[in-house]
């Protein structure tokens, strides 16, 4: 190495750069940038975590140009499931426009090169980090979400080999137990994100940290619920119409966020507000925190003062 | 009145390497019965007391049990794991010589408690904080510390802790590693009586394994004792306490203070 | 009247121009070439090669520039270049006794068959700013000897054949003989061997060390010895499967260490030593040291001796070894969390409601 340059391994080739060029996205990567092969490993994870419903099944995460903890999981499965016709929303804390998810989705445009939407009606597939969409979801569509730890037993028994063990027996009576602590210590149970669930009267899941006012749109929901955890190596998933309860005892049964206000832009009472601070002697408003379902509401009250319908 | 013992062991024997923890240990335990182990730290009772309680796989012999469902089955040969974990935590209970080992320190009382309900299902929290409730009263805890964590309480009542959160499901089997070990001697005694009218109560049946003689004579009905892995001489207690044959049961019982 | 924050895209493209500027500095500064950070930043590159999993100098140059010098992202870089390269198979195993040797010392023997071979190390310098080197420096060529002829043989060599060392001939693989690869498959406790050294092998350097000297205080202390540890060349082979025969594919420089342990003896054995073994990329001893101690000590388990220590514990090394993986999720602190913080909020406030409801309850009751 004695040169004053050092050279570099050679990359794609001219053909590949135009084919590639043509179809609008980043050249010298395969489609959705995962080789085949590790898309085919990713789907038979996929295709094992449908068939058992909550459970987690481990599979080979790649390392992504995108950081550990930054929806590597979530990115690899949308990548591993996503066709050039599909039509991609991506969402972090509800919104579109938040730079996590503005990143997310430029990576699947540069290396796809889908067409993307922030409309939850016109998206065949949404990734999503925290929240569930306000807007119903429908049969043929899919929901990824971003997992950071996908083990719902791991606060209570940090080593994996006895967690997955617990798993395996149906052992969850210290799940049971740390609700018993809330309730004793609370008067309530304390979880507010993150709130663990049963799926299919089998095992118990961590739903990912969506607030637990969104638990309740996982209940038999006609969409395919993927979960993809890239740094801890796991993925599982939830198939359209299963049922997903939350754990609660019969007398504190679960219950979801209540607001006093209403969203200052759209007037909704019944989606997840966020909390806006507007001044620094107190002032404060809320707005929904998905920003399609709040454009879409004030879009149909806007038509509907124009036929004066309202 | 049936046929078939509680527990049932024959030619039990443990090796470590080349060493011998016990050997050819065998008997029967009938219904609410208790059985004494003594000997000296080092004879093997513990050993042995692991491979009665499925907690070790021993080198040869057999453990059978009377299972509620099926009658005597091996519980290494016949028994999974995911059934043998189920039956000790819910037919069979294990009281730890150190209460670290059988309770869940960051866990409060209450909850340590009430966990074989849960995990068996209970779902009603009032009616699992009655029951456990009551079993304070049971093991003489005093209702104010259920919501406290058993970290800050004496070792006597980190024992009752334990014996409550065991016995809360009404197992048939109890087994006890020195139940009062590095305790006070009058707080002993207080647990001792506890113990006897608890067991009393309960009809449960019990394995305990101790150093300490005054504690068989209190609570065993027969008594099995051990030098260097081998059972010596196995007998009604009094009758051995009283009238020991073997020259180490004589030696032990020798060295206990007459009251 | 409040208009929602957007043009969150334009800001990252923002961000994006404001850091290449930044990365280039001053442009008057002349610019870094690869060559540069590869010959005069050597031990960067070196780290970067080792912990990004991937022999190749001129990346490796190219990804610390990129990071600016943070060798954390650097090594994030490689990595991510990495998974997209194809694999055709697995080498054949190198062979450090035919290294050719560079630099070579033993801690256990005064002298071993070959000498102890300083090389270019650090280790017996003054550690005094050199302003010297502040200007251009042109050091004199330093001496050169005459080679020993042949391969130099190991020292551990020398206590296996005394039957003083353990040697592999019990291998700890479950079975399949297969190399398990971390970078394809989960990783899965209790893990094999090869598995762990693979995430040792990819570790943070920092991490490691750390953990290494906590065994040296007492935290599973192992009583190492460092039998010896050798820098230099070896040839790296393929048996492409037409042929049938290996073929050199070319040569990398690594780091080797083996530490030689103390060992108490079973009931089944006799006391013999049993090691510890580390492997680097380019010249990294302090990497290959610690990966040995920590080797080691992950050893607990297969050797029947009581887990103590945080070094020992295979679940929480391995688990936080990977700093890609362990920066990515610190740093994941910095996206949005409100959402949930929001249900944090809701849950407090209905706590502390509840609360001073049932505080003015009980003070009305009491002043009845």
């Amino acid at each position: 190495m004695s040169d004053d340059t050092l050279t570099l391994p050679p990359r794609e080739d001219a053909s590949t750069a135009a084919a590639a060029g043509a179809a609008g996205r980043l050249s010298g990567y395969n489609f959705a940038y995962l080789d085949e092969q590790t898309k085919r490993m990713i789907r038979r994870a996929l295709l094992k975590a449908i068939a058992i419903p909550g459970y987690q099944v481990p599979f080979g995460s790649r390392e992504m140009p995108l950081p550990y903890g930054w929806g590597t999981g979530g990115i690899q499965v949308t990548a591993s499931v996503i066709g050039p016709d599909d039509v991609l929303k991506v969402i972090d804390q509800g919104a579109d426009d938040t730079t996590n998810a503005v990143s997310i989705r430029k990576f699947f445009a540069r290396t796809a090169g889908v067409a993307t939407t922030e409309r939850t009606t016109e998206a065949t597939l949404i990734q999503t980090r925290h929240r569930i969409p306000e807007t119903p979801l429908k049969e043929g569509q899919i929901l990824v979400y971003q997992v950071p730890i996908p083990e719902p037993l791991r606060w209570l028994e940090p080593r994996e080999t006895e967690t997955r063990r617990m798993h395996a027996l149906a052992e969850y009576g210290v799940m049971q137990v740390k609700l018993y602590e809330d309730i004793a210590r609370y008067g309530r149970i304390a979880t507010a994100y993150n709130y663990p669930v049963r799926v299919n009267g089998r095992y118990i899941m961590a739903p990912s940290p969506i607030p637990k006012f969104d638990n309740p749109k996982m209940h038999r929901n006609p969409a395919i619920q993927l979960f993809g955890a890239g740094r801890e190596r796991r993925i599982y998933a939830v198939p359209p119409y299963t049922a997903v309860e939350s754990l609660d005892f019969e007398d504190h049964p679960f219950a979801v966020e209540r607001w006093d206000q209403a969203c200052a832009l759209c007037g909704a009472t019944d989606s997840f507000l966020d909390e806006i601070v507007t001044d620094d002697a107190g002032g404060r408003m809320f707005l929904c925190s998905d920003t399609d379902h709040c454009a879409e509401r004030r879009r149909s009250r806007g038509a509907d003062a124009q036929e004066g319908t309202t | 009145m049936s046929d078939t013992p509680l527990l049932r062991v024959r030619g039990l024997t443990h090796l470590y390497g080349r060493a011998v923890a016990c050997r050819d240990v065998g008997f029967d335990l009938w219904p609410g019965e208790v059985l004494g182990i003594v000997g000296e730290s080092g004879a093997g009772k513990t050993t042995l007391l692991k491979c009665l309680s499925a907690q070790l796989v021993p080198t040869h012999g057999t453990v059978e049990y009377d299972t509620r469902d099926r009658g005597l089955v091996d519980i290494f040969a016949a028994l999974s794991e995911p059934e043998r974990r189920m039956l000790l935590r819910t037919d069979w209970g294990i009281v730890h010589q150190n209460p670290r080992d059988g309770l869940r320190m960051a866990v409060s009382a209450g909850g340590n408690v009430g966990e074989r309900l849960m995990a068996v299902g209970a779902r009603h929290y009032g009616n699992i904080r009655r029951e456990v409730l009551d079993w304070f009263d049971r093991v003489e805890l005093n209702r104010d510390r259920i919501d406290d964590r058993p970290d800050g309480f004496s070792g006597g009542m980190q024992q009752r802790v334990q014996i409550a959160r065991n016995l809360i499901s009404r197992p048939r089997l109890l087994f006890l590693d020195e139940p009062t070990g590095g305790l006070d001697v009058s707080v002993q005694a207080r647990l001792l009586d506890l113990l006897r009218r608890l067991v009393a109560e309960t009809g449960v049946a019990a394995v305990v394994v101790t150093h300490d003689l005054g504690v068989v004579r209190l609570l065993a009905h027969r008594l099995m004792v051990m030098r260097g892995g081998e059972v010596v001489e196995h007998g009604l207690t009094d009758q051995v306490l009283d009238d020991p044959q073997h020259p180490y049961s004589q030696l032990l019982v020798s060295s206990i203070l007459q009251v | 009247m409040y208009v929602a924050v957007k043009g969150g895209e334009r800001a990252i493209e923002n961000a994006h121009k404001l850091l290449a500027e930044e990365r280039r500095g001053d442009p008057a500064v002349p610019e870094l070439t690869l060559a540069q950070i590869d010959q005069q930043l050597a031990h960067a590159v070196d780290r970067v090669m080792t912990e990004g999993s991937l022999y190749d100098r001129g990346l490796a140059a190219l990804a610390i520039k990129q990071a600016r010098g943070d060798l954390i992202e650097a090594i994030f870089l490689l990595r991510a270049y990495r998974t997209t390269l194809p694999r055709f198979g697995a080498s054949e195993p190198i062979d450090t006794a035919a290294m050719l040797v560079r630099r070579r010392i033993s801690a256990t023997f005064k002298d071993v068959p070959g000498g102890q071979v300083l090389g270019p190390t650090f280790d017996y310098t003054h550690r005094l700013l050199d302003f010297d080197l502040e200007g251009p420096t042109a050091p004199p060529p330093a001496e050169e000897g005459e080679a020993a002829p042949g391969a130099m043989p190991r020292v551990v060599d020398v206590l296996s054949r005394d039957g003083l060392l353990e040697t592999d001939e019990e291998p700890e693989m479950s079975g399949d003989d297969s190399v398990g690869d971390v970078t394809r498959d989960p990783l899965e406790f209790p893990a094999d061997r090869d598995l762990r050294l693979q995430v040792l092998a990819r570790g943070d350097e920092g991490f490691l060390l750390a953990l290494g000297y906590s065994t040296q205080r007492g935290y599973g202390n192992n009583h190492p010895f460092a039998g010896e540890i050798r820098l230099g060349e070896v040839a790296v082979e393929f048996v492409p499967e037409e042929l049938g025969f290996p073929v050199e594919l070319g040569e990398i420089t690594v780091t080797e260490c083996q530490m030689i342990n103390q060992f108490r003896g079973s009931a089944t054995r006799p006391p013999q030593f049993t090691r510890g073994y580390g492997l680097a990329f380019g010249h990294c001893e302090r990497k290959a040291m610690a990966m040995a101690l920590v080797d080691r000590a992950l050893r607990a388990r297969e050797l029947g001796e009581e887990v103590t220590a945080p070094a020992q514990d295979e679940e929480f090394v391995l688990s936080h070894a990977d700093n890609v993986q362990a920066t990515g999720f610190v740093e994941h602190l910095k996206l949005p969390h409100y959402v949930d913080f929001q249900a944090e909020l809701v849950m407090i406030r209905a706590m502390r409601a509840a609360a001073e409801e049932q505080a003015a309850a009980a003070g009305k009751a009491a002043a009845e």
